[in-house]
């Protein structure tokens, strides 16, 4: 999996490689000065050498001086080549998501896909920054300081024959039994994350039906098994400690004792005792620091899942070569058109349908909930790919066209529309990135915003908070509906885009688009018969299916669920006023 | 909705704390119970740094009593340094087991004091008005038991221990460096004063780089929000180009503040641990020198050199740690802040209780369900007065806005007597929902009253008013949990037959019995499982099950379509029977048949009457109907 990631560092990678390679000459230092000063003490000091003193002194600052400019650099190298890959990573994952189709998004929550690009990141940038620091410098300062050990007294070093293995293995132990147990202690740790969560959206109902009470016990009841399970998973962890400092203790007293016992036998001197003690700190202190990178890795591992799954997702929706880049004219044909959001062995949420409208046709959509209007509509901008048959527009399957070209031709306002942060204009101009001052007035006259934009102080300039927070949900679709006509698009459609606009407005904003936009097909989506009763034809959805086509007056007389929907929202005009 | 606040919650994650002080008290308040604990920790902290010093205090009997006078010699005595040996195993011991057991009261102490933290936070937020909701993102209260609770995690179970064992070891570590060698200590204290030196300029550095990066990721982390939330936008306008090349831009500047911070930060630990190395050099050149012309032992030489290098290791563990406490006592201060806030103001004293009525015809407090209900009111002479909730309302001259200078509602008055339905239809932000967040009063009236069976709403306590009514709302929650429980939430003692029953009642029994476990199908918290139309079912359920005097319907059937309506109308006819029914509705057809209909315009009433006398009056509301049939 991290083999996957790492080509994500891209032009940090010689940082990545010289981190690791000024860090073992770091490291090659570091081992040196104690043998350095055991010379030190065995030379200088007991022939009272001054001169040699001085000699291996300054030698020493030396390689220290050295070994921390080097550090330093590594720290650096280090620090550039994590950022760098996270750097890689946030725009690989960025850019992907930029690709996703719909049906990519829908995989992923969009608090997930936040999640992924920023605390996930984070996350792979420290894993990053330990691989190259320690998970380097660990193994090669245990290597060479055993190496040094054993160069200083070949008898004495079989104390770590023996302290190596004892400490490697039960750190090990702690580090495999503690995995599962954080892993039972994450879980709890989700369900208490999703409790909060669950109380802040539904934070009305809660107080509606005076349930905090309710809450806090179920609250504290998985607040306390999250309490159990940590402490479960850190009781393990404790061991690491008086493990470690058993092990560095015993190796003390045995070398000691051993390295006494040398010395009075005159096989050692005492400065290489005095070094070979270094050395047990610097061996067990590496080893440690394994531990601590394999745990860290352990815990990360669920974010670099996490960014993989992203990064492995297939984009399902893709150009062909030789893509066409005009499109001709306005007409829509569906051709046999069936779909599912499961893929071919899905459920078929479109079925059979047939439907062609000709160039500057205005189409009414009307059906109940889950009769898949917004689904049928989405086709045509290649949002989503029919699972059968084709869909044309101007006459070539939608899936010919390049996206670019195929998507400004085809404008959409969505039921669930996003206004940018910055001003209105600029979030105008998504539509059209060099329209003129005319061109936006002229398309917010049409939706109707000219008026209340000029009503507010600094009118086209006026600052928009994210998601549009600042202006009224009428107001905001309005805006939408002019953003999406500065495209200048041959084709509009508006997916229950005016649900939010009182009623004068909304058939204002159908005149203009009628009398402005002629030739521009038109396909209305809408709850209420009143928005699409003026339109040439109106299709009638049920269940997936085209249940009826035709004028107003044809489906009241021959359509059933029309008949019915009609009537529904008529009742009462016709015994009250309609006589 | 997260963004411009979202932003400012990013940056402040690098504010420092305003009152270390006071956080820091506060923090202890909350492990009062562990006194024990905390007392046998600060001993144990003592033998375990004793037991460190110890052990390297050792190496100077080592050489000097039990090694350097044996040299050369054939048979020596060694015993007198096996018992050293044996002393010193058991000195270590005692660390070792002290380090152990000091390390295992921590885990109880932070388990503990976050489990009392958490819950008490929790619990605080329940309690909070619904304005703080209004005014705080989901994003921002999250991090309060997330990142903030995490730091303070950190801190306790790690960085407090370490940062007092660091501070004990430290002066132990300099005290029996005085008693070794004072001159050499000498040279200690220059390269002590050199790395503190150092430690300030490097932490100064890297938390300008620090902010820096703060800033930078905030603004990242504001754009990804934002764009990932306008997803399908960027799509449909074909906008993919821009927001990379925006990001890209970004991005960069983040990797460049934080490739500063984090250099920053990395480079402490090299430069700490070769000055130590330094400091190790200088200490044996001096030493060696010492021992040459002032005859210093070779013990103690042994020994000051190994103390040269666990003198730096807890100093850059302080320095290291500190930005962690930081950042941990910031969080905290924004967990406290969080609980500092005011809950919701309860000044009530009518209550809701079950009665029955005795053979005189008066009412008697009951523990049960008798399907009565009564106000109990104890008035100034500690008399008790019954009075039986029928559910007659009124609002007299309710004027109300979310913000000051802002009104929504100006005077409104209105009545609904016992059983009777009233609707209010007007377009978005007339103020509809407004009136019926005030009835429960999820937000207070400053101006007019609203009486409730004649009482005035304020004296009766929040819980009891609240239990009184029972809300549908447009969106419907559900809870993690299976379809029986969410349904139960309206009654929790209400019993199976009960809920399912109330299923039947909003015509969701079919649906849920078509779901794989039927009622044990196990929801998950946003219901994706369920469309929009069955979430507003069993909302409808729940509030069934709750069986109030009062039913406040707002939108509750806006997500169904008109023919599951038409479907469904028997039942909340059924449902409506015998209470009084505020209803907010998008379709005329649902408000028709009720008894008076308010038509809202910038929160006032612009017309009232049934639907007969409003067609007849020719205004508003006929315009609606006749024109449009529906309304936003």
């Amino acid at each position: 999996m991290f083999r996957k990631l790492l080509p994500y560092v891209g032009k940090y990678k010689k940082y990545a490689l010289l981190a690791p390679l000024t860090i073992i000459i770091e490291v090659f230092l570091e081992v040196n000065i104690p043998r350095v000063m055991a010379k030190l003490v065995d030379v200088g000091i007991a022939n009272r050498d001054f001169s040699y003193i001085l000699k291996m002194g300054l030698l020493m600052i030396l390689m220290a001086v050295l070994s921390l400019v080097l550090g330093v650099f590594a720290a650096r190298f280090a620090s550039i080549a994590a950022c760098g890959f996270a750097k890689g990573l946030r725009q690989g994952l960025f850019h992907k998501i930029q690709d996703f189709s719909f049906a990519n998004m829908d995989k992923f929550t969009t608090a997930s896909l936040v999640t992924r690009l920023t605390t996930d990141v984070n996350n792979a940038q420290m894993t990053f920054m330990m691989m190259i620091r320690m998970m380097i410098r660990a193994p090669i300062m245990l290597i060479m300081a055993v190496f040094m050990a054993v160069l200083l007294n070949a008898k004495l070093s079989l104390v770590f024959l023996f302290a190596i293995p004892v400490l490697g293995i039960s750190l090990y132990f702690i580090a495999s039994n503690a995995f599962p147990r954080f892993q039972v202690m994450l879980k709890k740790y989700d369900r208490l994350n999703a409790i909060i969560q669950e109380n802040l959206i539904g934070i009305r109902v809660v107080k509606a039906f005076v349930r905090d009470e309710y809450e806090e016990e179920k609250f504290s009841d998985v607040a306390d098994q999250v309490r159990q399970t940590q402490m479960k998973a850190e009781k393990i962890v404790v061991w690491n400690m008086p493990i470690m400092q058993f092990v560095m203790y015993g190796c003390m007293i045995a070398v000691s004792w051993f390295g006494g016992n040398l010395i009075i036998a005159g096989d050692m001197l005492s400065g290489e005792l005095m070094g070979f003690i270094s050395y047990i700190t610097q061996i067990l202190m590496s080893l440690m620091m394994i531990t601590v990178v394999f745990v860290m890795f352990v815990i990360t591992r669920a974010s670099l899942v996490r960014i993989t799954e992203v990064l492995n997702e297939q984009e399902d929706i893709t150009e062909v070569v030789g893509a066409v880049n005009e499109v001709a004219d306005s007409s829509v044909t569906f051709e046999n058109v069936s779909f599912s959001y499961g893929g071919p062995k899905g459920n078929l949420i479109l079925e059979g349908i047939n439907l062609s409208i000709r160039s500057g046709e205005t189409i009414g959509i009307i059906g109940g909930t889950g009769s898949a209007k917004t689904t049928l509509v989405q086709l045509i901008p290649r949002l989503y790919d029919a699972t059968g048959g084709s869909v044309r527009v101007g006459g070539l399957d939608v899936r010919d066209y390049s996206l670019e070209a195929l998507r400004n031709a085809v404008a959409m306002v969505l039921q669930k529309n996003v206004l940018f942060s910055g001003t209105i204009r600029e979030n105008l101009k998504w539509g059209d990135e060099n329209a003129t001052e005319e061109d936006i007035i002229e398309a917010c006259k049409a939706a109707q915003a000219h008026d209340f934009i000029m009503s507010f102080p600094n009118g086209y300039d006026t600052m928009l908070g994210q998601g549009g927070v600042n202006v009224s949900g009428g107001q905001k679709q309005r805006l939408c509906i002019a953003r999406a006509l500065l495209k200048k698009p041959k084709i509009i459609i508006l997916d229950d885009s005016t649900s939010a606009v009182d009623t004068e407005t909304d058939s204002k904003i159908r005149k203009a688009l009628k009398e402005d936009l002629k030739g521009t097909t038109a396909i209305i989506i809408a709850q209420r018969i009143a928005s699409v009763m003026d339109a040439d034809r109106i299709v009638v959805m049920d269940d997936g299916k085209i249940n009826g086509v035709g004028t107003h007056d044809e489906l009241l007389k021959e359509n059933s669920i029309y008949k019915e929907v009609y009537e529904s929202q008529q009742r009462g005009v016709v015994e009250n006023v309609g006589t | 909705m997260s963004g411009p606040r979202g932003k400012a919650m990013h940056l402040n994650r690098g504010r420092k704390p305003k009152d270390a002080g006071k956080t820091i008290k506060r923090i202890f308040s909350y492990m009062k119970g562990y006194r024990g604990h905390l007392a046998a920790v600060f001993l144990l902290v003592l033998i375990s740094s004793a037991g460190q010093i110890a052990a390297t205090y050792f190496l100077k009997p080592l050489f000097n009593d039990f090694i350097l006078p044996f040299v050369g010699m054939q048979n020596p005595d060694l015993s007198a340094f096996i018992r050293m040996l044996v002393i010193m195993a058991l000195i270590y011991a005692s660390g070792a087991l002290a380090t152990f057991i000091y390390n295992r009261l921590m885990i109880t102490v932070a388990t503990g004091t976050l489990y009392k933290i958490r819950t008490e936070l929790f619990s605080h937020m329940q309690k909070l008005p619904i304005r703080y909701f209004d005014t705080h993102t989901h994003g921002e209260l999250m991090s309060r038991y997330t990142n903030d609770t995490d730091a303070l995690r950190n801190m306790l179970s790690q960085s407090l221990v370490n940062i007092f064992s660091s501070l004990v070891t430290v002066t132990g570590v300099f005290i029996a460096m005085c008693i070794l060698s004072p001159v050499l200590t000498v040279v200690v204290v220059l390269m002590l004063l050199l790395m503190l030196f150092i430690i300030k300029k490097l932490g100064g550095k890297s938390g300008k780089f620090f902010m820096q990066q703060q800033a930078s990721v905030g603004k990242v982390n504001g754009y990804i929000e934002e764009m990932t939330e306008g997803q399908k936008v960027v799509k449909v306008f074909c906008h993919e180009d821009q927001s990379k090349k925006e990001f890209d831009k970004l991005n960069e500047e983040l990797f460049e503040a934080a490739k500063g911070a984090n250099t920053f930060a990395s480079m402490l630990r090299p430069i700490m641990g070769n000055l130590s190395y330094m400091h190790y050099s200088i200490t044996a050149i001096v030493g060696a020198l010492l021992a040459i012309t002032r005859g210093l032992d070779l013990g103690s030489l042994a020994s000051f050199l190994q103390y040269t290098r666990s003198f730096s290791q807890p100093i850059t563990m302080m320095s290291e740690q500190f930005n962690a406490i930081l950042m941990a006592l910031a969080g905290a201060e924004r967990i406290f802040e969080m609980m500092d806030e005011k809950p919701e103001h309860d000044e009530g004293t009518v209550t809701l209780v079950y009665v029955q009525k005795d053979k005189y015809g008066d009412f008697v407090e009951v523990e049960h369900r008798t399907g009565l209900w009564a106000w109990k009111q104890i008035n100034e002479n500690g008399k008790v007065t019954y009075t039986q909730v029928k559910g007659d309302i009124r609002l007299n001259d309710v004027v109300f806005g979310y913000e000051e200078n802002k009104t929504v509602l100006s005077g409104i008055s209105l009545y609904a007597k016992p059983g009777q339905k009233i609707a209010f239809v007007g377009s978005t932000g007339a103020g509809k929902t407004t009136i019926t967040n005030l009835l429960n009063r999820f937000y207070d009236v400053p101006d007019g009253s609203i009486l409730y069976d004649g009482i005035p709403i304020n004296r009766i306590k929040k819980a009891d008013l609240r239990r009184s009514l029972s809300m549908v709302l447009q969106d419907t929650h559900l809870f993690t949990g299976t379809v029986m429980e969410n349904i139960r939430y309206g009654r929790l003692d209400a019993s199976d037959e009960e809920v399912i029953a109330a299923a039947k009642l909003a015509n969701a029994d079919s649906f849920i019995q078509h779901l794989p476990q039927g009622y044990d199908t196990l929801l998950t918290s946003d219901g994706t499982n369920l469309s929009q139309g069955q979430r507003q079912l069993l909302a409808i359920a729940r509030a069934a099950v709750a069986e109030p005097p009062v039913l406040i319907l707002d939108e509750a059937t806006s997500s169904i379509d008109t023919r599951t309506e038409a479907l469904i109308e028997k039942g909340m006819d059924k449902l409506m029977e015998g209470r009084t029914v505020f209803v907010i509705a998008h379709r005329l057809s649902t408000v028709r048949n009720s008894n008076a209909i308010m038509v809202l315009e910038n929160g006032t009433i612009i017309e009232r009457g049934d639907h007969d006398d409003l067609i007849e009056q020719a205004g508003k509301y006929y315009q609606l109907y006749t024109g449009m049939f529906e309304l936003s």
